[in-house]
């Protein structure tokens, strides 16, 4: 069956009305689809550490269980780290959504094929692992309905949208690294951000 | 097998000390103690992985979510997070790791000798701060020093405990554990 999603338009829905969502996006051409739908502190945009976008995402959940953390990436990345499904089942995280955009591509090194191009169902691996949803998406329907779970739903939620494997305009984060994490603590922890000299 | 010299309660209490509530571990025999410590505080969560290189992650999501965090591995997994340790150099994230040693002396198992040998130069390649206890009694002291660095200075620090401070002798000595 052939994808005919966009992924910069079911990104740009996820992003939309992003409420209080805090974000982390993987390696590679998730961080620039969130940055084309906007720029924001409270995104963070993977550069590199390819396999953790969604065991980062765990860490966040964790530390900020009054929030809604969602992690966009790719079918590559997501495969790179597969065990993180396992630990995030584990955990049962009711805050944490993980949205696999899947093109079957490794897109940023020539678009060779990835394991989901032969039939790795990821979705089902997420469901193996105890996520408490987890589906693949083809339709514009779909994702609509996914825009409100990753609101609502308790987690942990997944999703593998299943995408066209087109090359598109590179939209770049910042890429230092410094600055993703104090902008990002900035935005959600106010002046408790900033480490400042403490007696011990 | 509770060692002669508490040093894992001490680190329990270093890490208490230092306001850290969430723990990443791939379980060492060594750190037995230490994990149950740590399961057993429900101020902390303590996180089993897959493999160490989660805790890379997990510690960098848990930092920008304001959670203070440390991962505890053997030697072995320092070879699982080479890569990963870009993010935290890059980013300049605190990170703090509690490494028992496997591959010294009085190892029983070859296959460890390797990565045990190269684990501290793997570290220091990549950026994280290398302090080496090789005396129960210095474990805690280390560990101390090192928390500091980690969330103070927002430095990647890791304290290696010796295997003689383990003191498993064989592979059944490790499965008595």
């Amino acid at each position: 069956m052939k994808a005919t999603l966009h992924r910069r338009e079911v990104v740009k829905a996820l992003l939309k009305n992003r409420k209080n969502l805090l974000v982390v996006a993987g390696l590679g051409s998730t961080s620039w689809d969130i940055t084309a739908a906007g720029d924001s502190s409270l995104s963070f945009p993977s550069w590199g550490a390819m396999g953790q976008a969604a065991m980062t995402g765990l860490g966040l959940a964790l530390a900020q269980p009054q929030r809604r953390v969602l992690v966009i990436t790719g079918d590559g990345e997501m495969l790179m780290g597969m065990g993180a499904l396992a630990t995030i089942g584990v955990q049962q995280p009711p805050n944490l959504v993980v949205v696999v955009i899947d093109n079957e591509r490794y897109g940023e090194t020539g678009m060779q094929a990835t394991h989901t191009a032969y039939g790795v169902d990821l979705a089902a691996v997420a469901r193996a692992c105890k996520f408490k949803e987890a589906k693949e998406i083809r339709t514009a329907d779909e994702v609509e309905r996914l825009c409100e779970r990753v609101h609502s739903a308790s987690g942990p939620l997944f999703a593998d949208v299943k995408v066209i494997d087109e090359k598109l305009t590179l939209v770049l984060p910042p890429n230092d690294g410094v600055l993703l994490k104090e902008r990002f603590r900035r935005a959600l922890l106010g002046p408790s951000a900033d480490v400042l000299p403490e007696e011990r | 097998m509770q060692p002669k010299h508490d040093w894992p309660g001490e680190v329990y209490r270093e890490l208490v000390a230092a306001n850290v509530r969430l723990v990443g571990y791939v379980p060492d025999a060594g750190q037995k103690r230490l994990i149950e410590l740590c399961q057993a505080d429900k101020t902390m969560r303590a996180v089993s992985l897959t493999t160490e290189e989660e805790g890379i992650g997990l510690a960098a999501g848990a930092w920008l979510g304001g959670l203070r965090s440390v991962l505890l591995m053997q030697s072995s997994g320092v070879g699982n997070i080479i890569n990963v340790l870009g993010m935290i150099k890059v980013c300049r994230l605190p990170l703090f790791i509690l490494v028992t040693m496997r591959g010294e002396k009085g190892e029983f198992n070859p296959w460890q000798v390797p990565m045990g040998e190269a684990t501290a130069r793997v570290l220091e390649t990549m950026g994280v701060a290398v302090r080496q206890a090789g005396e129960a009694g210095t474990v805690a002291a280390h560990v101390r020093a090192a928390l500091r660095i980690a969330f103070q200075a927002q430095g990647a620090e890791a304290v290696l405990v010796a295997q003689k401070v383990i003191g498993i002798k064989s592979f059944q000595e490790q499965a008595n554990q």
